[in-house]
């Protein structure tokens, strides 16, 4: 048996396929106690966001097992089992661990680096331990996952700079203004980039929203969304002396202010910073102007420069995650293969033998100038005495058992086995 | 330490550099409270003592705002003029001077603590200046690299520019007040143009335009930044160029 990993994702499959063989938290539940149920499978786990499914066995890892599993999905979710079995990919093993521990880091993720996959991943390990359909195993296993998740986020900078237009233009109001309590934010006209981009922001908590748009009405409905006030689209100049933030994507074709104006309106502010981002094309604000003093104006280029080059950030960092992942994958099979029979049948055996000795010395210590014969006959004493007290737990670990596992990781903690 | 933290950017040199800044304050302190029981005057009698002393109040100052804004790389701009500092005072002659006796009462404490107080708050508003302008260059150019990641916002940088300003602005001022009644107290006149007691004045001058500015026109940011650099070469040229080029009858020798 071995951890087996089968699913699909955004590279294999479209969103028709993935949007069919979705799992809602119900049906994980059912979909779980199906798996259990097929022979060859001992422990399941289930994923399901909007861009992969995944399932997290443990299981036989030949064919025929790979086999039911697929045709069990197929017929779970009624689909035809040719369309998905393309779609489908299947680690066992090493790649097994290495894909879940990849998946699980955010580096398999259509944005690599995003956080939310992990919290999915602790969901379902969650629905997998209330419904008991996983065990020492993928307990262990997940558990792993989400260490190792965490390593690589403080270890590596993976998570660190914003990869959308959205965010890269709230971190950079960050770095300029701190927080946001006291700022005011305006939309300059819409659209629906900018609006997104406003969604950003205004979720970081401002103090007010003010939008000014060329269809008052539009701009009213804009507003009452982000719980701000429409202003009439020829009165933004005024607005922009206490505006802090402005996000502008208006149809203009030419300019809708320049750097005489700007100049004006910057003394209005006595001075206080500035940010504009103009995502507009054409762009809307002339760009002069972030040659004045506290005026940072930033237009559609400059915003997908620094989301480029925090995209290869990303990318550069990613190479440290795998080599994190690389030395844990190791560890954690390491830790498999120490629940084989005979490694612990030798490990009890050596601890106990460890025992022996230790007692022999104190005793050989204690009683000097004994005759060799009782001492030989103590040792022999110990000896017989070991044996027995470990005939019968080498016997169940030697045996057959449905619960071996359990047995073995039960053998391994009384016994303090694991070297801790 | 602060250097190296500054290159590499680790958890791991950012906490030794603490470590190091707070035993080498520590032992610091020792040196001061020492020099200040055997000679039983404030440790600053010659310019190596008041170098010293100098630097233990910046240290003590950056700890401070270290403490109360939790700002990273603080430490790389301050230690490293801290780290110059010391090493200025260590090949000045150490030994321990008797201090004239007419010198000897309560308004050598006051003036000098006073006087070191506020250039040190000055001195690590410099150091927050010049973060102020590297950041503000990163934004401005759009190169979004490097430092950029690591230093905090504009807004914090110029708020603890300008809070470190606004404290040691009213210290000077006040050390300035002292040093001329105990002037008077002495020699009986308030004021002799001596070197010290003029650049003494241009520096206040200087700081009183940074925040009349500030407060009027509204200057903030980046010309703050210049100007609060700036100004910490003229407490320096006061502290030690007045001392070393120029005839002054003002202390430390």
């Amino acid at each position: 048996m071995s951890i087996l990993v089968i699913g699909l994702n955004h590279k294999t499959a479209d969103v028709e396929v993935r949007e069919s063989i979705a799992f809602d938290s119900e049906k994980i539940k059912k979909a779980l106690n199906g798996l259990l149920s097929l022979a060859g499978v001992k422990e399941a786990i289930i994923l399901s966001t909007c861009n992969r499914v995944e399932l997290y066995l443990y299981a036989d890892s030949d064919l025929k097992t790979v086999e039911r599993v697929k045709q069990y999905l197929a017929e779970f979710h009624r689909f035809p089992f040719e369309t998905l079995d393309g779609a489908l990919y299947a680690h066992g093993g090493v790649d097994g661990v290495r894909h879940l521990f990849r998946v699980a880091s955010s580096l398999d993720s259509m944005v690599v680096g995003e956080p939310q996959i992990l919290g999915q991943l602790k969901d379902s390990y969650d629905i997998g331990l209330k419904e008991q359909s996983s065990g020492i195993i993928l307990n262990k296993l997940m558990k792993k996952a989400i260490s190792v998740a965490k390593r690589v986020r403080t270890e590596t900078k993976i998570a660190e700079n914003a990869v959308s237009i959205g965010y890269a233009a709230v971190e950079l109001a960050r770095k300029i203004f701190g927080d946001f309590s006291d700022k005011v934010f305006m939309l300059l006209g819409a659209g629906e980039m900018a609006e997104l981009a406003a969604r950003h922001l205004t979720g970081c908590g401002v103090k007010e929203v003010i939008v000014a748009n060329r269809t008052y009405e539009r701009g009213l409905a804009l507003a009452m969304e982000f719980s701000g006030r429409a202003v009439e689209f020829d009165s933004f100049k005024q607005e922009l002396s206490h505006a802090d933030i402005v996000i502008c994507s208006t149809g203009a074709r030419s300019y809708i202010l320049n750097f005489s104006e700007m100049e004006k309106i910057m003394k209005a502010r006595r001075q206080r910073p500035v940010f504009i981002i103009d995502i507009a094309v054409p762009r809307n604000i002339d760009p002069k102007i972030n040659d004045l003093e506290n005026v940072y104006l930033y237009d559609i280029d400059d915003l997908q420069g620094v989301v480029d080059a925090n995209r290869n950030e990303r990318l550069k960092e990613s190479l440290k995650a795998e080599e994190i992942i690389d030395g844990e994958v190791g560890v954690f099979l390491n830790w498999m293969q120490s629940l084989d029979a005979v490694p612990t049948i030798v490990a009890l055996r050596k601890s106990a033998e460890a025992i022996k000795n230790e007692e022999m010395a104190k005793l050989y210590h204690k009683f000097e100038g004994v005759d060799e014969k009782y001492k030989d006959a103590v040792e022999q004493a110990m000896n017989s005495m070991i044996n027995k007290l470990l005939h019968q737990p080498t016997t169940a670990l030697k045996g057959n058992d449905e619960d071996k596992d359990i047995l073995i990781y039960a053998i391994r903690k009384l016994y303090g086995l694991n070297g801790k | 330490m602060a250097i190296l933290d500054l290159m590499t950017g680790s958890k791991a040199t950012s906490k030794g550099m603490v470590v190091f800044a707070i035993a080498g304050f520590t032992l610091h302190t020792l040196n001061v409270v020492l020099r200040l029981t055997i000679s039983g005057h404030m440790p600053t009698a010659s310019l190596h003592e008041a170098a010293s002393f100098f630097t233990w109040c910046i240290v003590l100052v950056f700890f401070i705002i270290e403490y109360r804004y939790k700002v990273g790389l603080l430490g790389s701009f301050v230690l490293p003029g801290v780290f110059v500092l010391m090493l200025s005072s260590s090949v000045l002659p150490r030994e321990l001077r008797p201090l004239p006796v007419i010198l000897k009462n309560s308004w050598l404490w006051l003036h000098t603590i006073l006087a070191f107080a506020g250039e040190a708050a000055l001195a690590v508003a410099c150091g927050t200046g010049i973060m102020y302008l590297i950041q503000e260059r990163h934004v401005k150019s759009k190169k979004l690299e490097g430092l950029y990641h690591r230093l905090p916002s504009l807004r914090v940088l110029d708020e603890i520019n300008y809070r470190l300003i606004t404290i040691g602005f009213p210290l000077l001022t006040l050390a300035i007040i002292t040093g001329a009644l105990w002037s008077e107290a002495i020699w009986g006149t308030f004021w002799r143009w001596d070197p010290k007691e003029v650049w003494s004045l241009i520096t206040w001058l200087f700081y009183a335009i940074v925040l009349h500015a500030r407060l009027t026109a509204g200057w903030q940011g980046r010309k703050t930044a210049i100007l609060s650099a700036m100004g910490f070469i003229a407490i320096l040229f006061t502290f030690f160029g007045v001392n070393l080029l120029l005839k002054t009858f003002h202390g430390f020798e």
